[in-house]
């Protein structure tokens, strides 16, 4: 048979859809992994609910995991798909809506039996009554291939039906000219002892793959080329595994243990699963009883001389404020990580928003200042818990390090660091018995010393309690109290004096400034070049340090005549702007539990400069 | 434990020192109200210390929040005057740290039972070698005086004018039913016993619960007094010590039988049970313990004293220090410059 024709393409975003228990995430997880390794630039987005195994066919049971990948820069999942592989008809009804128009559905026609159309609430099957007419639509059998596949091998259904995912995966691979060794070498070490399982779904992948091959109905294939990404070394890497290695990273250059307290919650939990496997590296995690031992057995662990931290999402955080405001309080350092979620309450907890940075900055009692830091992509999340950790030993403070769920759940290809460039950030634990005072402070950076339990002669006491200025006594001297107050609030600005001034992106006056935190950058920056692209000139500040903030921010700002603030909340970002700054920001908001699209903020810069 | 950490206390050199009680003595005023039975209980501490053999500095104590909390600032130790409830999770955490410390944590009924009360069933269950001083008088004295999570049912009090609906705790039953490896009760009054029991606890390895009847003289004075005064004492309280028979009574002349699985008091004087009948402690006996510690409550028993359990039972701060070593035995030591670069990676020129 004559060879397919191949068509190049520089971007494609390619949406896998299925029943919460059809794979879905691992198959776009594999689809990701071999892109990344063809050298394609590439971002993803996980869409999954909420529920573990939802019943089968439901609207609510259906998962999600988008790929947007190509040969230029990627900065988002991607607005629209341009493919989506529907595994049954609620797949279908769910995901339609970000499908492009014109765009391709590859449907498992057995998913779309009378009891799935009915689940799904079609009254007729969207396959066969037209309604489909805008996109070019592949009906295979998926189910019915697969098991075809699998007839000699005597497998359970349950085996058989578990495996079509693979096929599906198969056949992307094939339209998009991928190679399936990866996923073939992934299969066989996942399933080594049950080599039953690996040869079935090798099988179904390999039938996928040739079904693209040999079927009629997919008349082409498409080709996307690298990305001229910066030389090195590459992995592929969420957000919640570079925040875990971070981590790690960061207690190794202190030269202190890691201790992680950590109750597990949705979407912070893979934290912990990553840092539980390295013991081998003096990792000590702790699942405690609830969020409150996390955090409060995280606080006696830095007291007793290791890096202390706590993972959690928006409602563990909620929990922890009392601890954080103890930890404000005697002065230690703590890492928190919050990957937020939709709230309030229980929210969304599959779901990702910003919806926290007020709590993060403001939610604890009495005047109790914290560092707060976010990541911006998820490997950003590597080097900006790192610098939280930084912080937190340098200035004897917890840090509050904000990434979220788009982030934590999400993936991007990383040029993996050179460990032996990051700085020494090991801290001098106090020794000297002579002329000790737990509460004495560096000079330079207000921090107090760090005297851990088992040091001979430096024997002290420290609580929640207000502290006597110096001795660390109890005190409840008002003009003392005052002093204190201020002292620990001089001590967070103080971080200002080393964070590197906000660079603009782009003209320094103008129109328009674009000013945003944590995961909308893709976004943002997607919006901006497509402006810029356009012939208009548009300006991008994207913040990590949120407390304190840079100390060139309010003058940045006040060269530009509109500031927007586009945010996963109700503008919180730009409330903190205009309380700091006095700036007439123009917040852009969306609480939808997904990120923004980039034509969202595009369509919202050229309506401020009016075109 | 991290190189910095071993260097540091290593850092500063320190002969072995014979101490004295005093030696346990911070300068800061102790600012109980006069005549609360803290004192006793913080006298007793500072007695059993210099025994032990452990140095100062290898000390913390921790608490939480109430009147009993306040314990640190007067220990000449390393101290962490916490939040209310969680003083058992930061002891935890610490302990963990800093397996070469020794830890005790300092609490009341209000804030162990109550508001920590999550935090102390799951330290007792994973039996982290913390020392665990529960000062229990039955009310909340630090807030003026409402009924506590121990506060006999019907109890009037500010917050409870028509006397409270709240059945109590039983502190020791408790402990057992988190699988707690120590568990005992002493008195503030019996400084002698109190000192012995603080002193077994201290050696136990494992979480060790002591719960200490003390008397709150402001808000809830004489709750003990049936158990701790001269002329009530001995009807009412049954000593029990390891393989010894359960006598009580002035007059050593009652004891405590088991009639099936439920104790009931003999009498030894009118010929019917002797001695031998009676039930014999066995304080590695989890099943005696139970039975021992539900007689609290029970009104026509003697109030149980002493220690119910001392079991052995693999420490979570061991098991946690033998899976990292035998992690860096079969893996090496971490290497993160190896791991940032392990799984999938390509490389782009």
């Amino acid at each position: 048979m004559a060879e397919k024709p191949t068509q190049t393409l520089d971007e494609v975003t390619i949406r896998f859809a299925g029943d919460s228990g059809d794979g879905m995430q691992l198959t776009g997880t594999q689809f990701t992994n071999t892109t990344a390794l063809l050298g394609n630039d590439l971002s993803t987005l996980p869409d999954y609910p909420a529920e573990i195994r939802a019943p089968q066919g439901t609207l609510f049971g259906v998962s999600g995991f988008q790929i947007h990948f190509g040969s230029k820069e990627i900065h988002t999942p991607g607005d629209q798909c341009d493919v989506l592989v529907a595994m049954n008809s609620a797949a279908l009804k769910v995901n339609l809506g970000s499908l492009v128009d014109g765009g391709a559905v590859i449907a498992n026609s057995d998913g779309f039996n009378d009891r799935n159309l009915k689940l799904a609430g079609y009254a007729s099957n969207p396959l066969k009554d037209g309604s489909l007419e805008k996109y070019r639509v592949f009906e295979v059998d998926i189910t019915k291939l697969t098991a075809l596949a699998l007839q000699d091998l005597n497998l359970s259904s349950k085996i058989v039906d578990r495996s079509k995912n693979f096929f599906a995966l198969g056949m992307m691979y094939w339209m998009y000219n991928r190679p399936i060794d990866s996923t073939v070498n992934w299969l066989t070490k996942k399933f080594g002892s049950k080599p039953e399982i690996a040869e079935a779904n090798v099988r179904v992948l390999k039938a996928g793959w040739n079904y693209g091959e040999t079927t009629e109905i997919f008349a082409v294939r498409y080709q996307v080329g690298p990305a001229k990404l910066p030389p090195g070394k590459y992995r592929n890497i969420t957000g919640n595994q570079a925040t875990a290695w971070g981590l790690m990273a960061a207690a190794k250059k202190a030269k202190l243990d890691l201790f992680l307290g950590s109750y597990p919650i949705t979407p912070a939990s893979d934290i912990l699963h990553e840092l539980a496997i390295y013991k081998q590296f003096g990792v000590k995690t702790f699942q405690a009883e609830d969020e409150i031992a996390g955090i409060t057995s995280a606080i006696g662990a830095s007291y007793g001389g290791a890096l202390g931290t706590t993972t959690t999402s928006g409602p563990g955080l909620a929990l922890k404020s009392e601890a954080l405001g103890l930890a404000v309080m005697v002065e230690l350092p703590l890492v928190c990580v919050n990957v937020q979620r939709g709230g309030p309450s229980t929210g969304l907890p599959t779901k990702t928003e910003q919806a926290d940075l007020f709590q993060a900055l403001f939610g604890r009692n009495g005047e109790a200042p914290i560092p707060v830091l976010a990541a911006s992509t998820p490997a950003d999340c590597f080097d900006t818990v790192f610098e939280a950790s930084r912080i937190a030993l340098k200035y004897m403070t917890p840090v509050i390090f904000l990434s979220d769920g788009y982030l934590g759940n999400g993936s991007e290809p990383w040029l993996i660091p050179d460990f032996d460039k990051l700085p020494d950030i090991s801290p001098t634990f106090r020794t000297n018995p002579e002329g000790f005072l737990p509460y004495m402070r560096n000079e330079a950076t207000l921090a107090r010393p760090w005297a851990i339990p088992g040091t001979p002669g430096l024997e002290h006491r420290i609580g929640g309690l207000e502290k006597q200025n110096i001795t660390g006594n109890v005190s409840y001297d008002p003009v003392n109290h005052e002093t204190m107050v201020k002292l620990r609030t001089e001590k967070v600005e103080r971080i200002a004096n080393e964070i590197p001034p906000i660079d603009v992106d782009g003209e320094k006056d103008g129109e328009l400034v674009v000013i945003g935190w944590g995961s909308t950058y893709g976004a943002i920056r997607s919006a901006v070049t497509k402006t810029r692209e356009r012939g208009k000139k548009v300006s991008q500040i994207h913040l990590r340090y949120l407390n304190p903030m840079p100390k060139n921010l309010g003058d940045v700002l006040s060269k530009f005549k509109n500031v927007l603030v586009p945010e996963m909340n109700l503008g919180q970002l730009s409330g903190v702007l205009r309380m700091r700054y006095l700036v007439p920001t123009i917040p852009l908001d969306k609480v939808q539990g997904l990120p923004f699209k980039a034509v969202e903020i595009e369509k919202k810069i050229a309506e401020i400069l009016k075109g | 434990m991290s190189q910095l950490v071993d260097e540091a206390i290593k850092s500063v050199t320190s002969e072995p020192v014979k101490y004295s009680s005093k030696d346990f003595q911070s300068d800061q005023d102790v600012r109980w109200c006069p005549g609360c039975g803290d004192y006793s209980i913080l006298a007793q501490t500072q007695r059993i210390l210099p025994d032990l053999g452990v140095p100062r500095h290898k000390m913390v104590f921790v608490s939480g929040i109430g009147c009993s909390s306040r314990f640190p600032y007067y220990m000449k130790t390393y101290g962490f005057h916490s939040i209310h409830g969680r003083a058992t999770a930061i002891a935890s955490g610490l302990k963990l740290a800093r397996p070469d410390l020794t830890v005790w944590v300092v609490t009341g009924d209000g804030d162990g039972m109550s508001i920590g009360g999550n935090h102390f069933i799951h330290l007792l269950r994973r039996n982290i070698d913390i020392k665990v001083l529960l000062f229990n008088n039955q009310i909340y004295g630090l807030t003026k005086g409402q009924y506590s999570p121990t506060s006999e049912k019907g109890k009037i009090t500010k917050s409870t004018p028509f006397g409270s609906l709240d059945y109590p705790f039983n502190p020791a039953a408790l402990a057992l039913g988190s699988s707690a490896s120590f568990v005992a009760r002493t008195l503030d009054r019996d400084p002698k016993h109190m000192q012995a029991v603080l002193k077994r606890a201290a050696e136990h390895k494992g979480t060790s619960f002591v719960e200490i009847y003390q008397n709150c003289n402001v808000f809830n004075d004489g709750a003990f007094f049936r158990f701790t005064e001269k002329d009530t004492k001995d009807d009412n309280v049954v000593f029990i010590e390891h393989g010894k028979p359960l006598v009580f009574g002035k007059e050593h002349n009652k004891g405590i039988r088991l009639n099936g699985f439920t104790p009931e008091v003999v009498s030894l004087a009118d010929g019917k049970y002797s001695v031998n009948d009676l039930l014999v402690h066995n304080e590695t006996d989890t099943t005696l313990s139970f039975i021992l510690a539900d007689m609290t409550y029970k009104s026509h028993l003697p109030r149980p004293v002493g220690i119910f359990l001392a079991n052995d039972r693999p420490c979570y701060d061991e098991e946690m220090t033998k899976q990292i070593e035998t992690a860096r035995q079969k893996r090496g030591d971490g290497d993160m410059k190896k791991l940032l670069n392990s799984g999938e990676t390509w490389v782009i020129n």
